[in-house]
Order: structure tokens, then C-alpha cells, then sequence
């Protein structure tokens, strides 16, 4: 049986997302993109290390504070800022890492999640630099006349809304680096991640330094979801507190455990179904959260493997089948 | 190539090692024999490095070891096997033994390019060697008891240890397990030349093979030499085999 490309169709299918013409549809998929790369960064951790961190909205906010403070307060711009929002929370992930690692299971989260209340406490409380309580609204979009130069040239590429243009690069800058995510998932490195997951003890005795490979891991971690974070301010026009806040921390650990942490894809998957069914409820009741809670609950007794985890074994029992047929 | 002096630990006032010495000649294969509780395992422990002793030294072909992390020694040329929890479960057999030739030679921190073609030859011979190769695809933590302990020796002999530490290689084993496993790790001892120490419950399987034996009793060796010596210590006899007999 040929594998299907599933990611490229996926990729082509959301790169056409703005000719439905509703904004609506970009927004909403500019929005799953950008938490799917800041789950799929936090999956790193959680799915390959076997590390699971309560505090991974510290390096988002880390790197969203980065790139909207370069573009608004500096003026630099978006191809300089981006970088430096992964790189700034990538030496975040690096300090507080470093401390972290000594650490195993239970005080690790929650070594993790005192370093993202520090990282919120100082967005919240440094007013001068981070706009304090109030955040900083009124991030400037991204300089689009190259964009829109092109678009001169080559049909099809030019004439869109500016968040259109943004969701095009955002789309581009996702699929970079899960790309890359995924090299490194599948790399020697990685596996060597998988040992630490599955039998840190017996991985030390094949001669890996558990402590720094776990550290490498979560700097890298740390960078792509700052990149997220990045991304992640641009679109939303602002960058605020609450960004870094714990329930940011949980709501991108739901997403990867919904997904399913046993395969590449699935914390994309859980962060897409999320979104979308945030969209969907918030319509009809203001009880999202005992909705999620439901799921949450659902999900961890009937599909322990996430929703890619559901799905990859409903295809394994159904593939046969219809083969046969 | 291994020596241990007056090596001592403590847990809570309980002297689960105390003052061992004794030293392993490379290319010899030794026991180390002792009832349940004796501190077999602890002494393990302490020799590769997963316990810190409170006192004495471990030398490693003359070299201090003691203490030193266990990803170090391993590089140093010691491998070992654990008693539980030795293999990764969810892995293929052959990704458990591949990850072993990926980390003994130097290629976990490559970040480029996939794993999967990396010492594939290597890795099939070794899992020929310690008869997996039909197993290789297979999910490890689904093996039997005894394929995972196949397949613990096939992860510890990819690191091309000079000396190996075996923990009860044959624990939970059948009686005809326990036989052909020690056939195999006898063989592979003397093809690869390999200095062996291993702790084992089962006096038969220990009179097979090993060239010396050392007894432990509550914490303290009360016999060193060869078996013919061993079987006949009064003390061995009274505190150990008599219990047996």
C-alpha cells in the first residue's frame, strides 16, 4: 500500500483556505496553524522525552513579547524579529532548563510551571518595557509590499487583505519548522529522546547523558514555541500577560494529549479540534469549560491515544478489510 | 580489569554493604552467589555508579571509577544488565539494540538525517548472535520474559563492553530458558572475549559457569575463589548451601 501524503494535502488544502473569501475561515485556521506549531513543539517534551511540562506557554510568551516589542517599540523588521523571539526563548528554555532536568516527573512539571509564573509575573509587573497588566496592543503587521510585488508578476499571489498575506507566511513558517520538528524527531537524536522516554535509566547505561539530551530537548522546544509565541502576537494583534499565564501552560498540553502524543501529527490534529470546537460551543453556551472537561475526561478512559492515536487504529482494523474487499 | 575495595553503603543504619573487596581478572567469569537480601544488587549498584557509596573505591583497568556517572562508564567499556526494567518497551527489537550502536558510537546528537539506515548491519548481526533475528520488527516489551532478556544481552554487547555486569541474567526464567541462555552467554563470553560478572540465585547455573565465585552474606563476602573451593567452605555451607541442602 502507498503512503499518502497527508501533510502536503493538508498544507495545499490551507493554503487555499483564504479563496473561500471569508475571513472568518483565515482567521480561524491562521489560529490552528500557529497553536498546532506551538503543540507540536510542545510534543517534543511530552511524546518523545517523556518530560511533561506544566509551563510551555512561558517560552510562547517569551518569544510573542520579543518579536511585538522589535516591531512596535524598535520598529525592526518581521525577518529580524521572529528569529529573535525563537532565540530569546530558546536562552529562556536553556536557564530555566538547565535547573529543571535535575529533576524527574512530577517536580519537573512543577519546576516548569514556577518558571512560567516567574516569566508571567515579570511580563505582568514590568510595565515599562512590557506594557504590565495592560499588554501591548497594536503590534504592526509585517511589511507586505515584496509580497504584493510579486503578486505583480505571478498570478494569483497578489491582491489580498494584509492578514491574508500574514496567514500565507505564517502557513510558510509553520510548515518550516514541523518540518523540521519532524527531522528531528526522526533523527539519531530523536531516538535517542524516545530511550530517555521509554527507560531513562537503561538509556544512561547505553551511554546517553540523560540530563543533557532532556536539556537540548526542551531548549528546542522552548525556540519553536517561541516562534509560535512570535507568530502568535502579530496575529493577534497584541501581545498580553495572560499569554505566559498557567491556563495557556494546560490549554496546549489539552490540545496535545486530545491529538495524541504517540504520533507526529496528532498535537496539530488537538490543536485544530480544539480550536474549532471552541468556535463551534462558544455560539451556543458559555460553558465551554465543562464541555472540555467532558472531552477531557472521554478522552482519557475510551481514547488514551488521542484522537490520531483513534484514528491510526481504526485504520489498522479497517485497511485489511478493505483489501480485502 | 575490575577491582572493588572495601566498598561500604548504608541505608538507614542498615548495612547493606559492608567493606566488600575483590578484584575480576580480565577475561575470567565470575559470580557473585549470596541468599536473597545479601546486598548482590546494591553492590551492583555501587559498582556502576546508580549508588553512591559512603565509603571505598571501585577501579576500572586501574582507573578510579567510583561514583563516576553511568553514561561515563559505559564509554569506559562496562556494560550491564538490570534485574527489571531493561529493555524499552515500546520500541522494535531492533530499534532497542539500533539505539545502543547510535549512542556507544557517538551519533545521538546528529540532528540531520533519519535514523532508520544507521548500523542496520551491525545491528542484524547482533541480533543473529543472540538469536532475534526472526524478532526484529517486533514490539519489544511484547517479547517473553525470556526474549527480553535475549534481547537485553543483544542491547548490552552492541556497546562492546570489555567487562559485563549481569544482574540475575536468568531471574523469572523456565529451567530450559535458564539453560539456553546460559549456554549463549557463555559462548559469547569466550568468542568476544569478554570479562563477565554476574549475580545469580541459581547454584547450578553458577557451578556451570563461572571461573570464580565470590559469596555474599549479609552485606559481607565470607568466600572468594574457585567453585571447588567455594563448595566447600564450612562457612558457605552453613549460612547458604546448607540452607539449600
Amino acid at each position: 500500500m502507498r503512503r499518502v501524503p497527508w501533510a502536503l494535502i493538508v498544507l495545499a488544502a490551507a493554503f487555499c483556505v483564504p479563496a473561500l473569501g471569508s475571513r472568518y475561515y483565515t482567521f480561524l485556521a491562521n489560529d490552528i496553524a500557529i497553536w498546532a506549531l506551538f503543540a507540536t513543539s510542545l510534543n517534543l517534551l511530552v511524546g518523545y522525552a517523556g518530560l511533561v511540562s506544566f509551563g510551555h506557554a512561558a517560552y510562547f510568551g517569551v518569544g510573542a513579547y520579543t518579536a511585538g516589542i522589535l516591531m512596535k517599540k524598535l520598529g525592526l523588521p518581521f525577518l529580524l524579529a521572529l528569529p529573535a523571539a525563537g532565540l530569546l526563548a530558546a536562552l529562556f528554555a536553556l536557564a530555566a532548563g538547565f535547573f529543571c532536568v535535575r529533576l524527574t516527573r512530577i517536580y519537573f512539571a512543577m519546576l516548569t510551571l514556577a518558571f512560567a509564573q516567574i516569566v508571567w509575573a515579570i511580563c505582568f509587573k514590568w510595565n515599562e518595557v512590557t506594557g504590565g497588566e495592560q499588554g501591548m496592543p497594536e503590534i504592526p503587521y509585517p511589511d507586505f509590499a515584496w509580497f504584493e510585488s510579486i503578486g505583480e508578476v505571478v498570478p494569483l499571489v497578489g491582491g489580498w487583505r494584509t492578514a491574508e498575506y500574514f496567514y500565507f507566511v505564517s502557513l510558510a513558517i509553520v510548515a518550516t519548522c514541523l518540518w523540521c520538528l519532524r527531522r528531528i524527531v526522526g533523527s539519531p537524536f530523536g531516538r535517542m529522546l524516545t530511550t530517555i522516554r521509554e527507560n531513562p535509566e537503561r538509556a544512561e547505561f547505553i551511554g546517553v547523558d540523560v540530563r543533557r539530551y532532556e536539556l537540548a530537548a526542551f531548549v528546542l522546544a522552548g525556540a519553536f514555541a517561541g516562534l509560535a509565541g512570535g507568530l502568535f502576537g502579530i496575529f493577534n494583534r497584541g501581545v498580553f500577560p495572560d499569554f505566559a499565564y498557567w491556563n495557556k501552560s494546560a490549554e496546549v498540553l489539552i490540545m496535545t494529549l486530545l491529538g495524541g502524543i504517540h504520533t507526529f501529527f496528532g498535537p496539530a490534529v488537538g490543536a485544530a479540534a480544539l480550536i474549532w470546537l471552541n468556535q463551534q460551543i462558544v455560539s451556543y453556551t458559555q460553558y465551554w469549560p465543562l464541555i472540555l472537561g467532558t472531552i477531557l475526561i472521554v478522552l482519557l478512559f475510551v481514547f488514551p491515544g488521542g484522537i490520531a492515536g483513534a484514528i491510526g487504529a481504526a485504520f489498522r482494523r479497517l485497511a485489511p478489510k478493505l483489501r480485502g474487499a | 580489569m575490575l577491582e572493588v575495595r572495601a566498598l561500604a553503603k548504608s541505608f538507614d543504619g542498615f548495612r547493606a554493604v559492608d567493606g566488600v573487596s575483590f578484584a575480576v581478572p580480565r577475561g575470567s567469569i565470575s559470580a557473585i552467589i549470596g541468599p536473597n537480601g545479601a546486598g548482590k544488587t546494591t553492590l551492583f549498584n555501587l559498582i556502576t555508579g546508580h549508588l553512591r557509596a559512603d565509603s571505598g573505591h571501585v577501579l576500572l583497568n586501574g582507573r578510579e571509577v567510583t561514583g563516576i556517572a553511568p553514561h561515563r562508564l559505559c564509554r569506559l567499556g562496562m556494560g550491564r544488565s538490570f534485574q527489571r526494567q531493561n529493555i524499552f518497551p515500546r520500541l522494535t527489537v531492533f530499534e532497542n539494540v539500533q539505539a545502543a550502536y547510535v549512542s556507544h558510537r557517538g551519533r545521538g546528537w546528529s540532528m540531520l538525517g533519519p535514523v532508520e539506515r544507521l548500523f542496520r548491519d551491525e545491528t542484524e548481526a547482533q541480533l543473529g548472535a543472540v538469536g532475534l533475528r526472526e524478532k526484529a520488527e517486533e514490539i519489544a516489551g511484547l517479547l517473553s520474559h525470556g526474549g527480553q532478556k535475549q534481547l537485553e544481552l543483544g542491547i548490552a554487547l552492541a556497546l562492546e563492553p570489555e567487562i559485563l555486569l549481569l544482574d540475575e541474567p536468568t531471574a523469572g526464567m523456565s529451567a530450559a530458558e535458564t539453560r539456553d541462555s546460559i549456554a549463549l552467554i557463555g559462548r559469547l563470553a569466550r568468542e568476544r572475549n569478554l570479562t563477565l560478572l554476574f549475580t545469580e540465585h541459581d547454584m547450578q547455573v553458577v557451578f556451570s559457569i563461572a571461573q570464580r565465585i565470590a559469596v555474599l552474606h549479609q552485606g559481607r563476602l565470607i568466600a572468594d575463589g574457585a567453585p571447588e573451593v567455594v563448595r566447600r567452605d564450612p562457612e558457605v555451607r552453613r549460612v547458604y548451601l546448607g540452607e539449600r541442602n
